[in-house]
């Protein structure tokens, strides 16, 4: 690991300033992702904004009756709240697939969306990656891709986003809340907030390097049926293959994003319209435009059998 | 304060040229840390520029200060700095589980935490659990089912499993719950579910499952 020096920080603007303030600095929340990738010196941070002492470590409800959950609310927290339970349910079964009790434990929402991806050329120093070093090219092109994009992707980069939580949030129709150095603040919809690789896939998000996410917005709950459905290779602590959230009515219309298929949680609300015609009609305008390689193109087969089984699980 | 920067760079260069994470206790010592903070405004303290910060944790009970090289993790404080070496390095990237502690009441990977991150926290290793001569429960379960074969993923086993006892019974639900608006039940796949970030190459499942059912059970 490189050396670094390290504050901690006193309100989230403080954060940001620091931020700014610092060539190369970084945030640092539970630490899980990052300090697992500066072990390995794909993250070399010169400085490191510990946000741990700033509170945002509430639950709250919002005027317009939906939750504002603090950017460091741990993992288990908010998959334990009781609220969250009851009416944002595929929010906690999204996060309670993802990891394990321990590293839940230490995982905050502001980290989560924020966490890299787990394409194993990212991950291996020693191979070419666009990601971790802007023009060296992309191994995972022609290399072993089976768990890599199917859609979104380019030319590139086909790296997958790897959180459960984020696709939850993308069928709520989340909103990020920032602040940076000046104070200013926004507030990003999910939908806009992950970029696709397109020439630079080592840019991630909307985020500038200042910017500090303080919390992440639900709208008002859905009702409907909430689901989570994760397949991976292990039945526990494993990323996922293919993920579909899904919040579905009464009357068989709803929500429905996937994980595991693409740069960014995977939802187009044209599709949804779909859904009373089935698995295979949402997931083929889901999947428009798609470029599946040899090693991952069972991914589509396996996002189709499992929004069936999501939607016969809906029907009862 | 320039006079001080100019120190602080000499340092940091040195310290940049070692890979490791190493313990303040096994590199000189710089008295000046503790100066630099006297007469501050702020409680917290931050050495700005520098490699070094100051802790203060609990662990078992005892009251630790370190001046910790920034990059030194959890796990490695508790091994190489205070000699605890009840917690295991598996994977060093949270991925076995054997460094679990219990931090504040909650399991955690001491891998993937920063020693410098935990000031005012309380930490409980293996060796707070139980001694020799009064074991916890949890420990004597393991010994009585044989719930480990070479022992080094022990430690952390015995902390999940306390853990998972725990956080069953706070109604934290797991991928395995199937009502989350229910209350949970003790059921073996519930603990299986939530042990899985505890890897054990020696393939001891089955006992480390008797082991933390016959405590739930005593518990119940
Ligand atoms: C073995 C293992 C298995 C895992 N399995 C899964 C899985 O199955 N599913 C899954 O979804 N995840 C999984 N994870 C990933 C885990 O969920 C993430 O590591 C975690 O959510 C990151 O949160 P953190 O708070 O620890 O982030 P950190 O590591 O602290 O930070 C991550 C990034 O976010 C930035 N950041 C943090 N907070 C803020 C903020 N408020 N504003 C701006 N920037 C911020 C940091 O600067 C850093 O760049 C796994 C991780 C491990 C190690
Ligand atoms: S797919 Fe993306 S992350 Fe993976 S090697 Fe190519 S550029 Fe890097
Ligand atoms: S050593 Fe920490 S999880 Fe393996
Ligand atoms: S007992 Fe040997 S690794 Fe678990």
């Amino acid at each position: 690991m490189r050396a670094f020096s390290y504050e901690r920080a006193g309100s989230p603007q403080e954060a940001a300033a620091a931020a700014a303030a610092h060539e190369g600095a970084q945030f640092i929340a539970g630490g899980t992702n990052l300090l697992d990738l500066m072990k390995l010196e794909i993250e070399t941070p010169s400085h490191l904004i510990d946000v741990n002492g700033l509170g945002l470590d509430t639950i709250e409800a919002t005027a317009e009756g939906g939750l504002r959950i603090g950017a460091l609310v741990r993992n288990t927290d908010l998959a334990a709240d009781q609220r969250v339970r009851r009416d944002y349910g595929v929010l906690s079964r999204a996060l309670v697939a993802g990891a394990s009790g321990q590293l839940r434990n230490k995982a905050t929402t502001g980290g989560n969306l924020l966490q890299r991806t787990r394409c194993p050329y990212f991950y291996d120093t020693n191979m070419s990656c666009n990601k971790r070093e802007p023009g060296s090219g992309c191994a995972a092109q022609g290399g072993y891709s089976r768990q890599l994009a199917v859609i979104g992707g380019s030319e590139a980069c086909i790296a997958t986003h790897p959180s459960d939580m984020a696709i939850a949030m993308r069928v709520l129709d989340a909103v990020v809340e920032t602040v940076n150095a000046e104070g200013d603040t926004r507030a990003i919809p999910l939908a806009d907030f992950h970029l696709l690789p397109g020439d630079t896939p080592h840019i991630e998000t909307v985020l500038a390097p200042d910017e500090f996410i303080t919390a992440v917005v639900l709208p008002r709950p859905l009702g409907g049926q909430h689901f989570y459905h994760k397949v991976r290779d292990r039945a526990s602590y494993a990323f996922a293959l293919v993920s579909v959230a899904a919040v579905i009515q009464p009357d068989g219309s709803g929500r429905i994003a996937l994980g595991g298929v693409a740069p960014k949680p995977w939802r187009n609300e044209a599709a949804e319209a779909a859904m009373p015609n089935g698995a295979r009609a949402v997931i083929s305008r889901l999947f428009e435009g798609a470029t599946p390689t040899e090693d991952n193109e069972f991914k589509v087969t396996l996002a189709e059998r499992t929004l069936a089984a999501v939607l016969a699980e809906a029907r009862g | 304060m320039s006079k001080l920067s100019d120190f602080e760079i000499t340092r940091r260069n040195l310290l940049i040229g070692s890979a490791t994470t190493t313990a303040s206790l096994a590199l000189p010592k710089f008295s000046f840390a503790q100066e630099k903070n006297t007469g501050q405004a702020s409680s917290v303290t931050t050495i700005p520029n520098s490699a070094m910060t100051e802790v203060g944790f609990t662990v078992n009970g005892e009251a630790r200060k370190l001046t910790a090289d920034n990059r030194l993790t959890l796990l490695d404080a508790l091994r190489e700095s205070l000699q605890l070496s009840g917690t295991k390095k598996g994977c060093d990237h949270g991925q076995c589980g054997a460094c679990t502690v219990m931090v504040n009441g909650r399991r955690i990977n001491s891998c993937l935490s920063l020693a410098v991150m935990h000031e005012g926290d309380e930490i409980t290793t293996i060796e707070g659990l139980g001694t020799p001569e009064g074991l916890d429960p949890m420990q004597v379960a393991f010994i009585e089912h044989d719930g480990y074969q070479c022992g080094y993923c022990t430690p952390g086993q015995i902390c999940s499993a306390k853990a998972t006892l725990e956080e069953i019974r706070a109604g934290i639900p797991s991928h395995v719950t199937e009502d989350i608006t229910g209350e949970i039940q003790i059921t073996s796949a519930e603990i299986r579910e939530r042990m899985s970030g505890n890897l054990c190459r020696c393939g001891a499942y089955a006992n480390i499952l008797d082991a933390i059912e016959h405590v739930a059970e005593d518990k119940a």
